[in-house]
Formats: C-alpha cells, structure tokens, sequence
C-alpha cells in the first residue's frame, strides 16, 4: 500500500473541492438565474470535460503548462518552478476538469427553488446576503454537497490527466491511481489489489453521500 | 390624496406594458381586477419593487418609494410592503414560526420568537408554528404567508391572488379572517383577483386595469352598475349592452330620451349628452322586470319592449331568459328570475314574452367601438 500516494489524492482532491467550492455556487447561481448573452456557450464550454478524453484534455493542458505555454512561463517567474509535473499543476489541471461535476448539480439545485421564493424573502426585507446565507444555500444544500462529494471521489479516480500533466513522481504527483497503475506494470498485484480495495470503498462512500442528501430533500406531498 | 396612503403613477413597455395610476387610502382595501394577463400582477410586483424598469412615481407612508424624474428606485428591501404571493412563496425548509421570523428582521433578536407567535396566533395558526409549509393545508400556508407579510409592519400590504390556490370552503372562510383582520389594520391593502364577485365583496374600492391601463376607477357597486363604458361594462360581466342615440331630454322628469334602433327608451336623465350622439347603454339583469301573463306587473308601463324568447337556461334556482326583440334590430336582451317564475309563466325557448326595462336602471355611457372584443 503506497500511503504517500493516498495522503496525496486526499490532499489534491480536497483542495479541488475547496476551490471549486466558492467557484461553482458562483457559476452555478449565475447560470441559473441570470440571463447574459453566451450564457449558452458558456454551458456548452462548461460541460467539455465530460465528453473529451482525458489524455486530450491533459495534452492541452500540458502545452499551456510549458514553459512555452502563457500560463506555463508566468507560473514560472512567479514560483521559480515549472507547472507541469507538479503538485500545483496537477491541482489547476484536477480544478479544470472537475468543472461541470461541481457547476452543474449546484446550477440544477439553485434552479429548482421555486421562482417566487427568493422575491418574497426581498419583500420580508433581507439583505442579499442574508437571502443567499439564509434561504438560497440551505435550499440548494443537497446539491452542493452532491456536487462536492462527486468533485472529490472524481479527482481520487482521476488516471489520464494526471498522468499527462503530472507523471509519475512520488510525492509530488503519483496520485493513488497512478500507483495503482505503476503496481500492476511491475506485477505487484497485491499492493495493486489493496490500492484498487482502497479506492472502491471511497467511492462507494461517495456515492453512498451524495444519494442520501437526494432522498433525505424528497419533498413530502400533502 | 392622505400621505399615509399609497399613491402609484407607473408606466413601462416591457416586459408587460402598463400605463395605470391609482390612489389607496390608509385603512382601504383596493381591488386590481382585469382578465388574465392585464398586468395586474405586473403592477403589484412594480409597488414592491420586484420589478425594476417601470417609469413614474410611487409614494406610500410620507416616503418616497419610485421617482423615476429623480432616479429614485427603492430596492424591495428599502419599500416597506407586505406581499402575500399568489402561491404563497413560504420558505420550504423553514417553519411556520421560522417564516415569520424571517421578516421581523427590523426588531430586536429577543422579541422576535415573541412577536412571531403572536401573529401566527393572530391568523389563527397558534399550535401549528413548528410544522413545516408541507406539513400545512393550503389554507393554513395562505395564513402563514398573510402573518409573514404583517410581520414586517408594512406601510402598505399587497395581496396577489391570495384566495385562487384555495378550495371554496377555504375560500369563503379566508374572506371572514380577512375582513375581520382588516378592523385592525391602518394601512393601505391593494387586492389583485381576476374574480369579480370577490372584488366586490371584499374591496371598498375596484380598479378595472385592461391591457395595463386603468380603466375606471370606483366603488364596486358604482363600477359594476355604472360603468364608464362598453369595454367595463363587457369586463365586469354585463350581459347587456347595447347602441342607441340621444333623442332629447326632459328635465322636469329627471329623464334623458334614447332612440334604440328605432324603440324609444326613457332612461335616468344624463344631461353630458347632447341629442343626436351615438351612445352606449346597458342594463343589469336586475332592472329588467318580466310582465306576468295573468295580470299587470309592477312597473308595466315603463320601457315595455316584446320579443321571441331565443335562450332559456335554469341554473340552479334561477333561470336566464334571453329575449330577441324584433322591433330593436333583434338585440338579445337577458334577464334573470326565480326559476319558477320562469315555470309559471310558460317561458320557453320560441314563445313570446314582454319585459319592462326600468328607467332608473338604464346606464348611459358614452359610445365605443366594441367589434373589438376583450380577450376575457
């Protein structure tokens, strides 16, 4: 069992979910509620990830890193390091393809309160924020969580985009499905087996979550 | 105009035009009635301050709350109205006594819980402050949107549909709380409903809007029988209405004399218009008086007119008797009686009858063209 390579994908996947935290209640309300030209486009941009393989995605993503990339070189006088195969790397390329998983249940379960909720809690006179802590997040809380756990049980299973822009080096980008990979080229089917163990019962966690917040926020009719 | 009261000027064209103005007194109830999509929600949101590009001035309570001169544009927040939503718009996951709470933000944190079960209380609702909006009837939902509205000591409560979501006996219980509730409350209330019986039960005052414009502007009984014209009349429901054009008037008999293709009717005189003018007038189905076969009716001789009954309906305990008079160009004039003065007087669709149309009742407006129908 390679611990460096689980503290790892704990650490990258819980820092993609506290970034795409802020970022999809932002993108996610905006897209549900207002209406701005290229709104569309931007949905369609939004949920590439999903449909482009993933050795694609890390190739673009591994040329913008480059010290001949934009970002790359700017990274780069700023760090002192490259982007590419490292930690910090791997975290923007993990917050990038994680897009749609975060924005698009936050954007449904802020679509699904029910239109005049929101004016009415203007007339009762509370502030925006206020309507947003108070009556929007509890209201879209099921989805939030959802979007969270279903970011962080992706980033833990992520393998052709981290290989791409990441590589192999322990500690700093062997995440655990990679090690899972790099065991089974050297035949080392038991650590494999523990590994692969190790990350079904994540996920079934995961799933577990996000399916008990939906069926707890089942309306009752009356 | 009382500077307690609530005063709109507003027009816009989008999203829904409106060029409507009206004035709510303190303590009034003002009801906004027009057929579906007249803008009367549009115009109510417009006084919240839920929608934002209406043009013109809206003051309530000394303040100013729309100045579109002075770019003045209260948020919703700022306007201190109480709006009961037409499906109530009750935070879900918050209870009755949360929703309460949720709008006594103006009052200190200890007294809120206080004040908020004395409201529930007030509507009826003490007992039920824990359940959640799903645990409540609809009924029980209107009560608690109604307190969440008083919570905030509005200077201004705005009431939009509130009864349409509700069964009738619901309904009918609804009208008592409110107009008992009312007693206690000082501001003005302005009531959308596209139901006209309810207006005129519940509102001192009707404001018929029609494509976004105020069209007439009175008590319910001055609206519904002295409309300011054909397009009101057809609105509040008068069945009919008719042309005719002035022939003179007799002062002296508090009389104005109208030629009705070619049938003379004596009216309630109306002095504003000059012989020769095309008119419109109209008659509710109480003032006309059906002559009896057996012996003379009250009122026989004023305005008798005959004709073939063409439609014969008995709903309920009364019947509507439609007659087709030969002489007056084969105009349809309906009439409503006790459905078994219909029986004992024989009426039936093709036999003839004869009615008298009481002076007094005769409303003269001035003429409109109405081939244009109202999209009721």
């Amino acid at each position: 069992m390679d611990w460096q390579a689980l503290t790892l994908s704990l650490k990258l996947a819980g820092c993609t979910v506290a970034i795409l935290l802020p970022v999809g209640l932002l993108a996610g309300r905006a897209l549900a509620w207002r209406r701005f030209r290229g709104r569309r486009l931007a949905e369609a941009a939004l949920a590439l990830p999903l449909v482009l393989p993933p050795t694609v995605l890390g190739y673009y993503l591994l040329s913008a890193f480059g010290t001949r990339g934009t970002l790359g070189r700017a990274f780069e006088a700023l760090a002192g390091h490259p982007l590419a195969f490292s930690f910090a790397g791997l975290l923007v390329a993990s917050v990038i393809f994680n897009l749609p998983f975060a924005i698009q249940p936050m954007q449904r379960a802020f679509e699904a309160i029910p239109a005049d909720v929101r004016p009415a809690a203007a007339c009762c006179g509370m502030s925006p924020w206020r309507i947003f802590a108070d009556i929007e997040l509890p209201l879209a809380w099921p989805g939030v969580l959802s979007a969270l756990v279903l970011t962080f049980a992706h980033t833990l299973g992520e393998f052709g985009v981290v290989l791409m822009v990441g590589g192999n080096i322990p500690g700093e980008t062997r995440t655990l499905a990679i090690a899972i990979y790099d065991r089974v080229q050297a035949f080392d089917t038991r650590a494999a087996g523990l590994m692969a163990a190790m990350l079904l019962v994540l996920s079934l966690i995961a799933i577990a979550i996000a399916y008990s917040t939906q069926w707890r926020t089942e309306p009752a009719r009356g | 105009m009382d500077e307690r009261g609530l005063s709109v000027r507003v027009a816009q064209q989008v999203p829904v035009p409106l060029d409507a103005g009206f004035d709510c007194a303190p303590g009034e109830l003002l009801a906004l009635t027009g057929p579906s999509g007249s803008g009367k929600s549009t115009l109510l949101r417009c006084i919240a301050g839920l929608e934002r590009g209406a043009r013109g001035t809206i003051a309530c309570g000394g303040s100013v709350w729309l100045d579109s001169d002075r770019r003045v544009n209260a948020t919703p927040q700022a306007r201190s109205v109480g709006l009961v939503f037409q499906h109530y718009a009750l935070f879900p996951h918050l209870s009755a006594l949360g929703n309460v709470q949720a709008a006594l933000g103006h009052r200190p944190r200890e007294v809120r819980a206080v004040r908020a079960r004395e409201l529930l209380a007030s509507v009826h609702l003490a007992g039920l402050e824990q359940r959640r909006p799903s645990q409540l009837s609809g009924g029980q939902q209107q009560r608690v949107a109604m307190a969440r509205a008083l919570a905030r000591d509005p200077q201004a409560l705005l009431l939009d549909e509130p009864f349409a979501a509700v069964d009738r006996v619901t309904r009918q219980k609804l009208y008592r709380e409110l107009a008992e509730l009312r007693r206690s409350l000082a501001m003005p209330i302005v009531l959308v409903t596209h139901d006209l019986d309810e207006a005129a039960m519940l509102a001192d005052r009707m404001c018929i809007l029609y494509r976004g414009r105020t069209l007439q502007i009175g008590t319910p009984q001055d609206v519904m029988m002295r409309p300011a014209d054909a397009l009101v009349a057809r609105l509040v429901d008068l069945r009919n209405v008719f042309e005719a054009t002035v022939r003179g008037h007799e002062p002296a008999q508090r009389r104005t004399l109208i030629d009705w293709h070619g049938v003379r009717l004596e009216v309630a005189h109306a002095p504003a218009c000059a012989p020769g003018t095309r008119v419109n007038w109209t008659i509710p189905v109480s003032g006309i008086v059906l002559h009896r076969r057996d012996r003379p009716s009250r009122g026989e001789h004023e305005n008798p007119v005959s004709g073939i009954v063409g439609e014969c309906i008995t709903l309920g305990d009364d019947t509507t008797i439609g007659i087709r008079v030969a002489d007056a160009d084969h105009a349809l004039v309906t009439l409503r009686v006790p459905a078994h003065v219909a029986r004992r007087n024989g009426i039936a669709v093709g036999v003839d009858a004869r009615v008298s149309l009481l002076a007094d009742a005769i409303h003269v407006m001035p003429w409109r063209e109405m081939r244009a129908a109202p999209d009721a």
